[in-house]
């Protein structure tokens, strides 16, 4: 029972395996926390129960915030007695809270696990109050642990999102879309890399202002900057945009491979993609080259939990010299890792889906160097010994391109230095 | 529904994982869906446990539930018994689960595993974390307490034997207040039997019954169990919470004279610094500091009475979100002159301290996010909690090392005796007026409670983008300042200015007058004075 099923048909020239079990992972709802702050004007109010106002605030940690762009519509039990209308009851929550902030220009009214299992059905609430509301823009999404698994809550934002686009002219110039939320920093270098290559219309979804979101149509090419934006693509596709596969752009060579996907299909000379890239590919090699020293030979256990965890092995393997013991991964998108499983060696373990307590057994066993795993598992890890990083702060932390190329592998090398360094 | 942006308390789950956890040899099986795992990093970050809790959850899907949820609740009890082998196991439901109806008692008790097995009714849609924590503990108590029996009379000549009962994990300071009690306890020659739930197992939970009477240190999570222990075994229990120097003389006559020995070896002793730091000349400011006093109900009752006997500061609000105690915070509250706040919206209390004025908020990590964003100081005295309030050094809140605990934590938020003599004295010094805060809050500026406070902006951190302010929740207008008066109120040292302006513009309110004179000015200030 310790070891997870040999997955068939074979991925590529991994050794795929899937496992069931208990999961040690966040619900949809955590990508509230970052997402609140990438669009500036939107308000997320979950509709679901106090256990999912305390995971957000306990998860989050972000009780620092004055008055934070989230809440919960806490349901009772009147709610659930049918003794008061779930949607009048919504309305009125929605009305304070739009009274209490005229600043908001969006508000995503966020599905959670109970409110999906007493059938809320939120879409219909969300055009009502659309209307009401107007300007204030309601839609609503899923954030529910039974359906979706830590970054699929951004994923199922952004397909919200997608159907409210405007609509590219039909005979529009093609434009660049980059999807999947960045911090602002890496999107200004990405623009001014794009620009250098003398590709000039380039959207982000989401945009950092709900007024500014990017138009779409058959003209839009686009790149996703996450692995795990599933329904997204699909929604951008159904608009009749295309995507452009790539590596993912996390470290030099992902960075690279994702920029020259764009450069393909924007017909950018190798000449004009050369003198855009050298000097970051040159800088992140920089950056990169005291990291690999400490890493090389490292051998690294990832626990699953934010499906960043392919493109990060790809990473550390290719770029750090580490080896691989094993990648969890909660879910693999075949289609869209596609260039990223080309790229990890032949036979690594990857482990789609999750048992905790086996996996936890495979890792003690293991003995890594360095263990990648949610909050919940890193102090009783290090507690046995095993150094570990926390994932939930690759989300967090600007990692992606050339300029944060260094920062992305200083994460790693962090909790090995630290250790290096106590005497205690 | 409820609009809630924070939470004082989780679910009443996560009382039975607070109880889980500080047990040993007990496990949890909670019938959850994978969102609800986030609880096990409350544990392993914000109190840094070294172990995850002893808890598995089933963390069912959507695509289970067309399927069988009960069969997948009960193959992860029988892994979970195999996997951990418990002396006990508690099983239960989470919000979503309760809402699947699975059974979650009945279908562990038929898999007939060979060790008890307890179910727990915790409705997630009415209760909440405490009470939670309240309703496992007595329901292991129950359970494991053994049958009802009465007390055998302790022999002559053996020392008396007592069960410490309340502490959990993730408490505000129980593994410290464990040792200042079990301190004085040993003090006092009485002997202690079993400390549950922190450190007991399921088995220790049937040894409760040997002792003489229970030390009830937080009756949120142990009262229900104390009333159980009281009607089956006999067994009486402390009222008192020893929190201040008054509440630990009291404590330790209470138990004194539950044990029938002499209280004079626990009250004898060195005690605390606190009576003597507070006649302390330097404490002379002290005098009536205005505070604002929110938490849960122990140490919310417990703080005020601090404040206001042991410190001279005078409490201009007191409150809590357990309205399971509401009824004893209503009693404290009446005892200082004023009506206690009973809620758990975040934005009540936030408008209550605005409202009060308070020159020191004590309060729970929600007031200390209020107390900065109107610029004062603040020290946290009550749980929810935050990694901070798990200090490496000893700190307890309970006894007379807890006394001194406190005299430190309620005064140094505030600013020393001769620095606000000082600001009193050059207060139009360029370099030392009230637009410069107090150094050790960062020497910056705050929007002040009472000046301006109903027209202030939600001040952000500097880091995020500005937040444009919530609708104010506007009183009554009083009426306007003329501008002489206005002119004499900056005269007055900006430490008792704000109360100053409240009084006068409530002064003016009551009387209906149009406008605030120079006149209204010191006519409030002889009225209030009296």
């Amino acid at each position: 029972m310790n070891a997870p099923v040999a997955h068939k048909p074979p991925c590529g020239g991994i050794d795929l395996r899937q496992e069931q079990g208990q999961r040690a992972v966040f619900c949809g709802l955590t990508g509230i926390v970052w997402l609140h702050r990438k669009i500036q004007d939107a308000f997320f109010l979950v509709v679901g129960s106090r256990t999912c106002a305390h995971l957000i605030q306990s998860a989050a940690g972000v009780m620092i915030f004055a008055e934070p762009r989230f809440a919960t519509a806490i349901i009772d039990e009147r709610d659930l007695a049918g003794l008061a209308d779930a949607n009048e009851e919504l309305d009125r929550v929605v009305t304070r809270l739009i009274e209490r902030r005229p600043d908001i220009k969006l508000l995503f009214l966020v599905g959670s696990c109970p409110s999906e299992v007493i059938k809320l059905d939120l879409s219909r609430a969300a055009q009502r109050l659309s209307g009401r509301l107007t300007p204030v823009r309601v839609l609503n999404y899923s954030g529910s642990g039974i359906e979706t698994t830590f970054t699929q809550g951004e994923d199922a934002c952004l397909a919200a999102l997608v159907p409210d686009l405007p609509r590219e002219p039909v005979a529009a110039a093609p434009s660049l879309l980059v999807v999947g939320a960045l911090a602002d920093v890496v999107e200004d270098q990405f623009l001014r890399m794009f620009a250098a290559m003398g590709i000039a219309d380039v959207r982000f979804l989401p945009a950092r202002r709900a007024g500014a979101m990017p138009a779409v149509g058959r003209g839009t090419r686009y790149l996703l900057a996450q692995p795990f934006l599933t329904d997204t693509a699909r929604a951008l596709d159904e608009r009749g945009a295309h995507r452009l596969p790539a590596p993912f752009p996390f470290g030099a060579e992902g960075t690279t491979g994702w920029l020259r996907a764009a450069a393909e299909a924007f017909g950018v000379s190798e000449a004009a993609f050369e003198r855009a890239t050298a000097a970051g590919r040159a800088r992140a090699e920089t950056a990169l080259a005291p990291h690999r020293e400490k890493l090389g030979g490292k051998r690294v256990f990832f626990f699953p939990d934010s499906q960043l965890e392919v493109p990060l092995a790809r990473f550390l393997v290719r770029e750090l010299d580490a080896e691989l013991v094993e990648v969890g991964t909660p879910y693999l998108h075949r289609g869209h890792l596609a260039a990223e499983i080309e790229l990890l060696p032949s036979g690594t373990r990857v482990t789609e889906g999750q048992s905790l307590d086996d996996q936890m057994d495979r890792c003690r066993a293991a003995r890594p160097d360095l263990t990648i795993c949610g909050l919940g598992l890193a102090n009783p890890l290090e507690a046995e010994g095993l150094s570990t990083k926390w994932s939930i702060e690759l989300l967090f932390t600007p990692v992606q391109g050339y300029e944060q190329a260094g920062d992305l592998a200083e994460l790693f090398v962090r909790p090995l230095r630290r250790r290096a360094l106590l005497e205690v | 529904m409820q609009l809630t942006l924070w939470t004082y308390e989780g679910p009443p789950h996560i009382g039975a994982m607070r109880v889980a956890t500080a047990m040993s040899g007990l496990h949890y099986v909670l019938h959850a869906p994978q969102g609800d795992t986030y609880a096990d990093l409350l544990f392993t970050m914000i109190e840094r446990r070294d172990a995850r809790p002893p808890v598995t959850y089933t963390t069912f899907r959507a695509q289970d539930l067309g399927r069988d949820t009960a069969e997948l609740f009960k193959q992860a009890v029988s892994a979970a018994h195999a996997r951990f082998q418990p002396q006990a196991m508690i099983v239960g439901a989470s919000c979503t689960a309760e809402l699947i109806q699975d059974d979650p008692g009945g279908l562990a008790k038929a898999l007939d595993l060979p060790i008890p097995v307890i179910p727990l009714e915790l409705p997630a849609y009415q209760k909440k974390e405490n009470w939670g924590a309240s309703e496992t503990f007595y329901r292991l108590v129950r359970a494991l307490a053994g049958p009802p029996a009465p007390r055998p009379a302790r022999e002559p000549g053996q020392r008396p034997l007592c069960n410490i009962l309340g502490p959990t994990a993730l408490g505000f300071r129980h593994r410290d207040d464990l040792i200042e009690i079990r301190r004085l306890l040993d003090t006092l020659g009485i002997v202690v039997n079993v400390v549950a739930p922190l450190g007991a197992t399921p088995a220790d939970l049937g040894r409760l019954r040997d002792a003489d009477f229970n030390v009830v240190l937080y009756p949120e999570t142990a009262r229900s169990a104390a009333d159980y222990l009281k009607k089956n075994f006999g067994q009486p229990f402390t009222q008192t919470i020893p929190i201040g120097v008054g509440g630990t003389r009291r404590f330790v006559e209470e138990m004194a004279g539950l044990a029938g020995i002499d209280p004079a070896p626990g009250l004898d002793g060195p005690g605390s610094r606190l009576p003597w730091y507070s006649r302390s000349v330097d404490s002379t400011y002290l005098t009536a500091k205005r505070v604002f006093v929110f938490g849960d109900a122990t140490h919310a009752i417990g703080i005020a009475r601090v404040a206001a006997k042991e410190l001279g500061f005078t409490v201009v609000g007191l409150g809590t979100y357990g309205r399971e105690f509401a009824r004893e915070v209503r009693a404290e509250a009446a005892e200082h002159g004023i009506e206690a706040l009973i809620t758990d919206d975040y934005l009540d209390v936030e408008a209550a301290i605005r409202a009060a004025a308070p020159e020191l908020v004590l309060g729970t990590q929600m007031e200390r996010h209020v107390a900065k964003r109107l610029g004062i100081p603040c020290a946290v005295i009550s749980a929810p909690v935050h990694v901070q309030d798990f200090p490496a050094r000893y700190a307890p809140q309970m006894g007379f090392e807890g006394a001194n605990v406190l005299f430190d934590t309620l005064v140094h938020p505030l600013m020393m005796g001769l620095e606000e003599h000082l600001l009193g004295m050059f207060r139009e010094d360029p370099e030392f007026h009230d637009g410069v805060g107090p150094s050790h809050l960062g020497g910056k500026s705050f929007e002040t409670p009472a000046d301006g406070a109903f027209e202030a902006a939600e001040r952000a951190p500097a880091d995020t983008p500005p937040t444009p302010a919530p609708v104010p929740i506007l009183l009554d207008r009083a009426a306007p300042w003329s501008p002489e008066a206005e002119k004499e109120l900056k005269k007055i040292p900006f430490f008792v200015r704000g109360k100053a302006r409240t009084n006068t513009e409530t002064f003016a309110r009551e009387r209906h007058l149009p406008l605030i004179t120079l006149e209204t000015l010191y006519d409030a200030k002889a009225h209030y004075g009296r």
